[in-house]
């Protein structure tokens, strides 16, 4: 009489499924939205051509060629034949000759860099502050007025004074004028962009730490760093992600407006808002100048919400298999 | 036949209604939009061409400018001279007759006591005001009567016409300002907003950098006139929209300074609402060279004044390789077409007083770099910029935040890579830069930059007080608050004593000829780079007649003229 024998009705007939890790059930359920597929690829793509292309593309984005200026992307070719176009310069030149295809990826060098950098600090600042508030009921108040306070901050006036203030010393250390810009639109749009991180995580915490989970490791003496490390962190992953792609989208577009503005970088320095302001009023004689450039922007933060989409739906357990 | 008369007939009607029937307000609205918005409508208590030019429908000078640069009595029954007994012999005194029937439009009469009170307005001592350089030299103003006004100076004045002469200088009515005296004058907001004046139209509401309403003025002096019964006065914007409400889309009947490329306005022309109009003063977009050292390295306060000679752009090769490597022609074809020429001059007009010595037509790269070969400036560690007593060359080359001023940073950069002068570009937003905000790091006047870009003008036809604008003593610095004309900190003795020369000169030919020699010292001691005599373009629409474009005055001076034609 053994125990095989008598709960034999109870065994598996089959042999089981192979175990499958957390992240490969995230991957079958991401792969089920089209969109966050295509979203994701269209990411891979642009990421690729800013990274690669300037190699393959070797042409300065900064070289005046007034002799070639104003010309037509080739495909204008298509309908009108007098047109000025040539293969030397595929998406034709600016009305002071720089090629538009090279602005376009070192723009875009320039704008997913910032995206990305700045997405990276707002997400840092808002979890920390969001975990820190939401467990620690002692700093919740203090930092979620703090929060309130910076959200009543506007972003451009703040960005113009720190233009005013931190340019010099900034350039000076960067090295650059680029560098230096570079350094301080990162830093603006980083801190003040992590409080929806910020809020978000703290309502999860909030009602996580109540939960039976975290008693039980607390009631074993697991220290206040490892609960959140193990426990908590883990739990808020779907929501910060989600916040992060809405971030990279958000930075990119405050680069852009910078750029629209006028202030930021140099203004010989091109950035896909830069290019689009560049080219409003010729807007009607040259409209692949505005469509190239304000394309590029809207695909980039349109895929990168689609991303953020489904990666928060593979990511929750409770809406995974669904 | 009968039909073909009275067609005829009808059109003879139609074509002389507007002379037939020109009667005060028979025309309706006409609506004006300048992209800087006005922000008060008395010219004494800003600099700003915006407020000046708005505030010149509502009050007007003795005299002004018209078109070609001449002076016309305005208020006055003529233009004094010595011929005609108005200015005197010794050249100290001038004395203006008003011409009768003049009223404000409170329906009071104008009389010399409203001129001498403007005067006692802006030389208040505790008053800051605006246009003070207009009353300099000036020891009193007195009124023997009703209609006249004798401006006494300080020592002969060969020119006297800066005090109530041009859109700068307007009368103020005393019975409305005679408790807004010096430090008060800020404070009064309904009389700076609305002011009561002789000119064709009054404020009916005054929105601050926004929009002012005005109507006909019932006692201006020509009952017909003025053609329109109200004016909607937009300001803000830039000057691309401005450009396209008028001649695009028909919005707007005028549009004042449209600093905007060639291309840019011919394809708003092809819109076919409005047409602009260009015409030449002495306005110069030039790049003026500091020769004080704007290190940030250096003490607040102390960068960018005379304390610190600048590295190296004082240098005479440094500054005419700069020169000779910039393509001028290219500059106006790209920035200016048919609104801009070459000019090597810093004070191209009136013609008499442009200077032939310069050609700089040419563009000379290889000219250039040797130049600075020869003087010894040369790259000595490889990296493609020269260096001068081993500080790189490597220039912050500022502007305002323009599309054609852009333009032109970058052209102007690629150049002078081509000579190893390495410049970093840096554009500034208009109402900063030109804000004259002396706790602002990136205002004009601070120059916290190696070269600085923009243009300058001067209204009138004498250049002498625009050419003190190099005098030692009107450099901007801390003690002045950042106040001042000389903008490179240009300072010559011989330059000075040579100014002091003019300004007791008589007689225009001798007046020209030390005019020129100045503007040459100015250019030749590499103070600034000439770089594109530009006109003034505004545009007005098709349907809006009378407009005559006057770049020596208020573009507004004739608004009394305007009218409707179909």
């Amino acid at each position: 009489m053994t125990d095989t024998n008598t709960y034999g009705a109870l065994q598996d007939k089959e042999p089981q499924k192979e175990p499958r890790s957390q992240w490969s059930e995230v991957w079958d359920q991401f792969r089920r939205h089209k969109g966050a597929v295509w979203g994701g690829g269209f990411l891979l793509f642009i990421t690729l051509a800013v990274l690669i292309g300037p190699y393959l593309w070797t042409v300065d984005a900064q070289k005046l060629d007034i002799r070639a200026k104003d010309m037509r992307p080739i495909y204008v070719a298509l309908w009108d034949s007098s047109a000025k176009t040539g293969w030397n310069h595929p998406f034709g030149t600016d009305q002071l000759g720089r090629d538009i295809l090279a602005q376009m990826l070192s723009g875009g060098r320039a704008s997913m860099s910032v995206g990305w950098a700045a997405m990276l600090i707002a997400l840092l600042i808002g979890t920390l502050v969001g975990v820190v508030a939401g467990y620690f009921r002692k700093l919740d108040g203090p930092l979620m007025r703090f929060t309130d306070l910076v959200l009543s901050l506007p972003i451009l006036p703040l960005l113009l004074v720190a233009v005013t203030l931190f340019r010099q010393p900034l350039v000076a250390f960067a090295g650059s004028p680029e560098g230096g810009m570079f350094i301080l639109i990162v830093a603006i749009i980083g801190i003040t962009s992590w409080m929806q991180t910020a809020r978000i995580v703290r309502g999860e915490v909030l009602a996580l730490k109540e939960r039976e989970f975290i008693l039980a490791a607390r009631s074993i003496g697991t220290r206040n760093g490892a609960i959140i490390r193990r426990h908590l962190l883990p739990n808020v992953l779907s929501p910060i992600m989600v916040s992060a792609t809405l971030g990279l989208a958000t930075a990119i577009i405050t680069e852009s407006a910078l750029s629209f503005l006028g202030v930021g970088f140099p203004s010989d320095y091109p950035t896909w808002g830069k290019l689009l302001a560049d080219a409003v009023p010729r807007m009607e004689r040259f409209p692949e100048r505005v469509m190239l450039p304000g394309i590029a922007i809207s695909l980039t933060v349109l895929s990168v919400n689609y991303l953020g989409d489904g990666l928060r739906d593979a990511l929750d357990p409770r809406i995974r298999g669904r | 036949m009968k039909l073909k008369t009275l067609l005829m007939g009808a059109i003879a009607t139609s074509a002389m209604a507007p002379a037939a029937f020109a009667e005060r307000g028979s025309d309706g609205n006409v609506s004006i939009i300048y992209w800087q918005a006005p922000s008060i409508m008395n010219p004494f208590l800003s600099g700003g061409t915006k407020d000046v030019e708005a505030a010149s429908m509502v009050i007007e000078p003795l005299a002004r400018y018209n078109e070609t640069g001449e002076l016309v009595p305005w208020l006055v029954e003529e233009v004094p001279t010595v011929e005609n007994g108005g200015v005197s012999e010794d050249l100290t005194s001038i004395t203006w007759k008003i011409a009768p029937g003049i009223k404000w439009s409170d329906g009071t009469d104008f009389t010399s006591a409203d001129v001498k009170f403007t005067y006692e307005y802006c030389t208040d001592p505790e008053g800051g005001c605006a246009q003070v350089t207009k009353f300099e030299g000036v020891t009193s103003v007195e009124t023997p009567d009703d209609m006249t006004v004798v401006v006494t100076f300080d020592k002969p004045t060969p020119f006297p016409y800066g005090p109530f002469v041009g859109g700068e200088s307007p009368i103020l009515q005393a019975a409305q300002f005679a408790d807004c005296m010096g430090a008060k004058a800020p404070e009064c907001t309904e009389q700076n907003f609305n002011p009561i004046g002789t000119g064709p139209f009054v404020v009916t509401e005054f929105r601050p950098n926004d929009v002012i309403t005005l109507k006909a003025n019932d006692n201006y002096r020509d009952p017909a006139k003025p053609a329109f019964a109200t004016v909607t006065f937009k300001g803000g914007g830039d000057a691309n929209a401005a450009g396209r409400a008028v001649m695009e889309t028909g919005e707007f009947d005028y549009a004042w300074n449209l600093q905007l490329a060639p291309d840019v306005i011919a394809k708003m022309e092809e819109g076919g609402k409005g047409k602009p109009v260009a015409g030449f003063g002495p306005l110069v977009e030039r790049i003026m060279l500091n020769q004080t050292n704007a290190s940030p390295d250096l003490p607040e306060g102390e960068r960018s004044t005379r304390a610190h000679p600048h590295p190296f752009l004082s240098e005479p090769a440094v500054y005419k390789a700069m020169s000779m490597a910039i393509d001028r022609p290219l500059l106006v074809e790209v920035g200016y077409g048919q609104a801009g020429k070459v000019t090597c001059n810093w004070v191209p007009a009136p013609a008499i007083f442009n200077s032939d010595t310069f050609d700089c037509s040419t563009q000379d790269i290889e000219g250039a770099n040797k130049l600075l070969d020869d003087a010894g400036f040369t790259d000595t560690d490889g990296d493609g910029v020269r260096e001068v007593n081993g500080v790189p060359m490597k220039i912050l080359y500022q502007t305002s935040t323009n599309a054609v001023r852009q333009d032109f940073q970058a052209l102007i950069k690629d150049w002078w890579r081509q000579i190893g002068i390495e410049a970093e570009l840096r554009n500034v937003d208009s109402s900063v830069f030109f804000g004259g905000d002396p706790g602002s790091p990136d205002t004009f006047q601070k120059f916290y930059a190696d070269v600085e870009m923009y243009a300058n003008t001067f209204n009138g036809t004498d250049p002498q007080s625009y050419l003190g604008n190099l005098l030692c003593d009107k450099a901007p610095r801390p003690e002045t608050q950042w106040q001042g004309e000389n903008i490179t900190r240009f300072c010559d003795e011989a330059y000075d004593a040579l100014h002091a020369q003019l300004a007791e000169t008589a007689g225009s030919e001798e007046r020209a000829k030390i005019g020129k020699q100045l503007n040459d010292m100015a250019v030749e001691q590499g103070a600034m780079i000439p770089l594109v005599h530009r006109g003034r373009l505004s545009a007005h629409a098709n349907t809006l007649g009378g407009v005559v474009l006057n770049v020596w005055d208020s573009e507004l001076w004739n608004v009394a003229d305007w009218h409707r034609i179909d």
